[in-house]
């Protein structure tokens, strides 16, 4: 047992476990400390100092949310001194920061501004510090924008960058008046290797890292009656929507949803987990045929184990940093740009539509969805697969523009056809839900037989934060075709936030492991954690998100993605058979080795 | 006070005893315990400024739990006006790689690292030559204690003692979050002392003379002499080695040239003291310490500018990752400039003494917390100068 330490916050005595904060005992006893470089997800930093504290028989105040709490300390937070140091702090940040907060696409979700408006009464007490700044805007990338004169420097995007997804694309430069946070060279997002995972963008307290908004160009494309603008969802966004219209977290909203794009003008509301349920079939048919040639063939050239490739995130990740695992990689493009593809060919046909006169919107809970849609190899329709990807919060800010009172919305359900999916694409939401949908439909095919766990719940390859997990599954009597996997014992692995796929991977180079199919979400949770969800983001949001995908999963009456009608049609009327001419042309893609800074 | 004199003293730059490395063999040959008393005895404190007592210090470090120790010899001397370690290391770097393998010895760590500062970089391959007769005499004298050089690149932070961490690391030079000190949580993040270069000649000295003989020089509070760099208006600019605790008016009866108005004891971090005080004005702990930096200004010399020249400094040379630190020091020396111009009222100076003291108790390292003493103290005595 950890050894307590006892101390008095503002007059409260409280006992503590040893090692915890000033800020966390004062947080147990409901006493709020303001912070700006504190997060949950991140080690302490220390730097803004927002959160100091007055100690008796100490000169100077400590920082509560680096400072351990220790045996005999009495805490005041919120003395004079303490108040007079904050108002300080936050005033000289305002001094350094470009506070047009009305033209800021943070307006009313920043942390800062809210800080202001709770401790500061209006006056100004230091000199404008934003006019002597030489301040740059890096616009040049499709997903995430860089806004340097909004940049409070608490260097949590840096911590962010590191710490959950060891990229560093983002660190520190220069010192003193100079110091701002940068890139390698100062290059542009998009010249260096920043996945555009967005998780910075979840993290950063102000404007200074955004998503780059497509809002107005999809309102345009709403309102252009010669368009026929459709739309699809992502799994993780239904379950998180609610929070940026001021529902409580983990609600599930699919309905609402849908009735809100709807209204809003979308020609067609489709869902994403359609093609999420086609990625398994094409990616389940490809891990087969790679066992085979590698177990039957024995072809020492098939790459195992395969990794799934419908994070965008880990795809760019793995192309500068592990460039010579791009064989590895499935070849199935993301359940996004197979529905960009289908859009724009299978749907025109059936629809009788020409394809020039379709508008693609996917609305999903990434960043790095944006730069995968303008990839020049997602062009296989013949036309930009998919125009624009919101995230969800622009989701959000199109339904406040739009003045829907969300919540009142009336329950609606996806158009036809296209729109029918099963709970294993639900679960893709989550991390581990891809190897588990996956999972569900190989076995199955493989001996006929329903994967052998309770209420299909493989339960063992869903992923959890912090950690790389490992699940086996052994295939026995199975179909006659299949008599090359009898017996084998199927080896996966699951890891979420590129840190822990980093580890992953390095042990597979290393050859400590070996699996035969690897599943990596680049976001911490899987995409529920993903890039463009809600603000604020930490580990009870995530989880009750979480909670909310699988719940969604149970209450679905198809739960295998071979069992999706639309996905047997689709076969029948278009694509013939997985892994056919047709699913090269437009369901499969390539990588290209990039560069390691 | 005044009644003492100045007494220059001949310890720190003193000969070199007579067979080489014998103070250190000598010592060795004693235990830890030993030496430990005599280092309590002699009270030394810190040279670099802070003046921590360096006992206690070692004492720390060598009940810190852990095999992997380190012993870190702070040459980043990078306080304008303070030149010192320079002339100690140029002259008597034997006496430092000493007081340090003392240190390795009784604190239990068998490396010891020199950070020197990027400007000194031509003096390495003279210490590297000392360097190897000095690790000749330890393999005679059986003590597996390396020392090594790693070069700074010119960074002032990169003098606090958790930067210099980083910065050996191979991180950038940002101080850390105290606590965990050196003494548990160092370089590596093992237990490790830091000291000043200075710091470590005194020990040998008072390995050499004993702590009753080292103890009549200095006061109670200050023990000792201290090395000082002079500079500014005096006709004899250098290195003096004087007795602790002098009387500032006696110090610039020696150095100043006459027409003396104000001296910055201690450097951009130190304190700036007017003519109306240097009779009542000690150098030493009990009242203005300095790591060495002594500037004198006459009275041709604008306070304000000089002031303006140390916040340029600071504005600079903050790391820039603490808010006080970064943006206060931007603030002031923005705001001196709107109070000189009359574009602030005078009255905004009280504005700017408020943040200052809120940048002393709020930033994370010494020098976030260090610039309210020059500005405090020069906006005080010399009001008229900043505002006409």
């Amino acid at each position: 047992m950890a050894k307590k330490i006892n101390l008095t916050i503002d007059t409260i005595k409280v006992t503590v476990d040893e090692g915890t904060t000033i800020l966390e005992a004062a947080r147990s006893l409901n006493i709020h400390i303001p912070t700006l470089c504190y997060h949950e997800d991140l080690c302490v930093a220390g730097n803004c100092r927002v959160c100091v504290v007055e100690q008796e028989k100490v000169k100077n105040l400590p920082a509560s949310c680096a400072t351990p709490a220790a045996e005999g300390m009495v805490i005041h937070t919120n003395s004079m001194k303490v108040r007079m140091a904050r108002k300080h702090i936050v005033e000289l940040l305002l001094s350094e920061h470009n506070a047009d907060c009305t033209k800021c696409y943070k307006n009313g979700n920043c942390e800062l501004q809210g800080l202001a408006s709770q401790m500061l009464t209006g006056d100004h007490l230091f000199l404008d510090l934003v006019p002597d700044k030489k301040y740059t805007i890096d616009m040049f990338n499709t997903a995430i924008i860089k806004d340097d004169s909004r940049c409070i420097r608490c260097q949590r995007c840096v911590r962010t960058c590191e710490e959950l997804q060891s990229v560093s694309a983002l660190g520190v430069a220069y010192k003193g008046n100079k110091m701002k946070i940068s890139t390698f060279f100062e290059h542009s997002l998009f010249e260096v290797v920043c996945t555009n995972c967005g998780q910075c963008v979840n993290r950063c307290p102000t404007g200074a890292l955004i998503e780059r908004n497509y809002i107005d160009q999809v309102w345009d494309a709403i309102y252009d009656e010669s368009k026929h603008v459709v739309v699809q969802t992502a799994p993780a966004v239904r379950v998180a929507l609610g929070e940026a219209l001021g529902m409580a977290t983990g609600k599930i909203v699919t309905g609402k949803m849908v009735s809100a794009l709807r209204r809003l003008g979308f020609n067609s509301v489709l869902d994403t987990d359609f093609t999420a349920d086609l990625t398994i079939i094409e990616e389940g048919h490809e891990l087969l045929t790679r066992l085979k040639r590698a177990l039957v063939d024995k072809d020492p050239t098939v790459a195992l184990p395969m990794a799934t490739s419908c994070s965008p995130g880990w795809i760019k990740f793995i192309e500068h940093t592990f460039p010579e695992y791009l064989p590895n990689l499935s070849t199935c493009k993301s359940p996004q740009q197979m529905f960009g593809a289908l859009a724009k060919t299978y749907y025109a046909q059936k629809r009788k539509l020409n394809p020039k006169d379709i508008v693609s919107v996917s609305i999903m809970p990434c960043t790095a969805k944006k730069f995968e849609a303008n990839r020049p190899e997602m062009r296989s329709s013949g036309y930009k697969d998919v125009d624009f990807v919101l995230t969800t919060r622009e989701l959000g800010i199109m339904i406040k523009q739009a003045g829907l009172d969300f919540e009142a919305l009336p329950e609606e359900k996806f158009d036809s056809f296209m729109g029918s999916s099963s709970g294993a694409a639900v679960i893709f939401g989550s991390t581990g839900g891809v190897m588990e949908a996956a999972l569900r439909t190989a076995y199955e095919i493989v001996t006929g037989r329903e994967v052998p766990f309770d209420g299909l719940n493989i339960v063992p390859v869903r992923g959890t934060e912090g950690e790389v997990r490992e699940a086996s599954i052994k295939i026995d009597k199975v179909k006659p075709e299949w008599s090359f996997l009898e017996g084998v014992e199927l080896k996966c692995a699951v890891a979420n936030g590129l840190a822990h796929a980093k580890s992953l991977m390095q042990n597979v180079r290393d050859g400590n492991a070996t699996y035969h199919f690897i599943e990596v979400m680049a976001c911490p949770g899987g995409c529920l954690g993903g890039g463009g969800q809600p603000i604020p983001t930490n580990k009870e949001i995530r989880t009750k998100r979480k909670m909310a995908i699988y719940e969604e999963d149970m209450g679905m009456p198809i739960r295998k993605s071979h069992e999706n009608p639309e996905i047997a049609e689709i076969y029948k009327e278009f694509l013939e058979k997985p892994l056919g001419h047709k699913s090269h042309e437009l369901l499969h893609t390539h990588y290209t080795p990039r560069k390691r800074y | 006070m005044s009644d003492q004199t100045l007494k220059r003293v001949d310890l720190i730059f003193g000969e070199y005893s007579n067979e080489k490395y014998k103070v250190l063999a000598t010592t060795l040959a004693r235990t830890n315990e030993d030496i430990l008393k005599d280092i309590l005895e002699s009270g030394l404190r810190g040279r670099g400024g802070a003046g921590f007592p360096t006992a206690m210090k070692w004492k720390f470090t060598a009940e810190a739990p852990g095999d992997e120790k380190y012993v870190v010899c702070n040459a980043d001397e990078g306080e304008p006006g303070t030149f010192k370690d320079r002339e100690i290391l140029l002259r008597v770097p034997r006496k430092v790689f000493s007081g340090m393998a003392i240190c390795g010895r009784v604190i239990g760590a068998t490396k010891g690292l020199m950070y020197l500062r990027g400007e000194y970089k031509f003096m390495v391959p003279e210490l590297e030559k000392e360097l190897d007769i000095y690790h000749e005499h330890m393999k005679e004298l059986g003590l597996n204690f390396q020392i090594e050089i790693r070069m700074g690149s010119g960074a002032y932070i990169c003098g606090e003692e958790s930067a210099l961490f980083e910065s050996m690391e191979g991180g950038r030079g940002e101080p850390r979050n105290k606590p965990p000190y050196p003494t548990t949580s160092g370089f590596m993040k093992k237990p490790t002392v830091i000291n000043n270069v200075e710091t470590f000649v005194n020990v040998l000295m008072i390995m050499r003379l004993g702590p009753d003989q080292y103890k009549k020089l200095g006061t109670t509070d200050s023990r000792g002499s201290k090395v000082f760099s002079v500079s500014g208006d005096t006709p004899i600019p250098g290195i003096y080695e004087l007795e602790l605790g002098m009387p500032l008016d006696r110090f610039v009866e020696e150095f100043g040239d006459g027409d003396t108005k104000a001296v910055q004891v201690g450097g951009a971090s130190g304190f700036c003291v007017p003519r109306k005080k240097f009779k009542d004005t000690v150098i030493g702990f009990e009242g203005v310490p300095t790591g060495g930096s002594m500037m004198i200004f006459n009275s041709s010399r604008s306070m304000y500018n000089v002031l303006h020249n140390y916040l340029e400094f600071f504005e600079e040379e903050s790391c820039g990752q603490c808010t006080p630190c970064r943006v206060g020091c931007q603030q002031l020396l923005k705001g001196i400039v709107a109070v000189k111009k009359g574009e602030k009222k005078a009255a905004y100076l009280d504005q700017l003494m408020k943040l200052s003291e809120s940048m002393k108790i709020t930033a994370k390292c010494g020098l976030g917390q260090s610039v309210a003493n020059s500005f405090s103290s020069i906006v005080n005595n010399f009001k008229e100068e900043m505002i006409y």
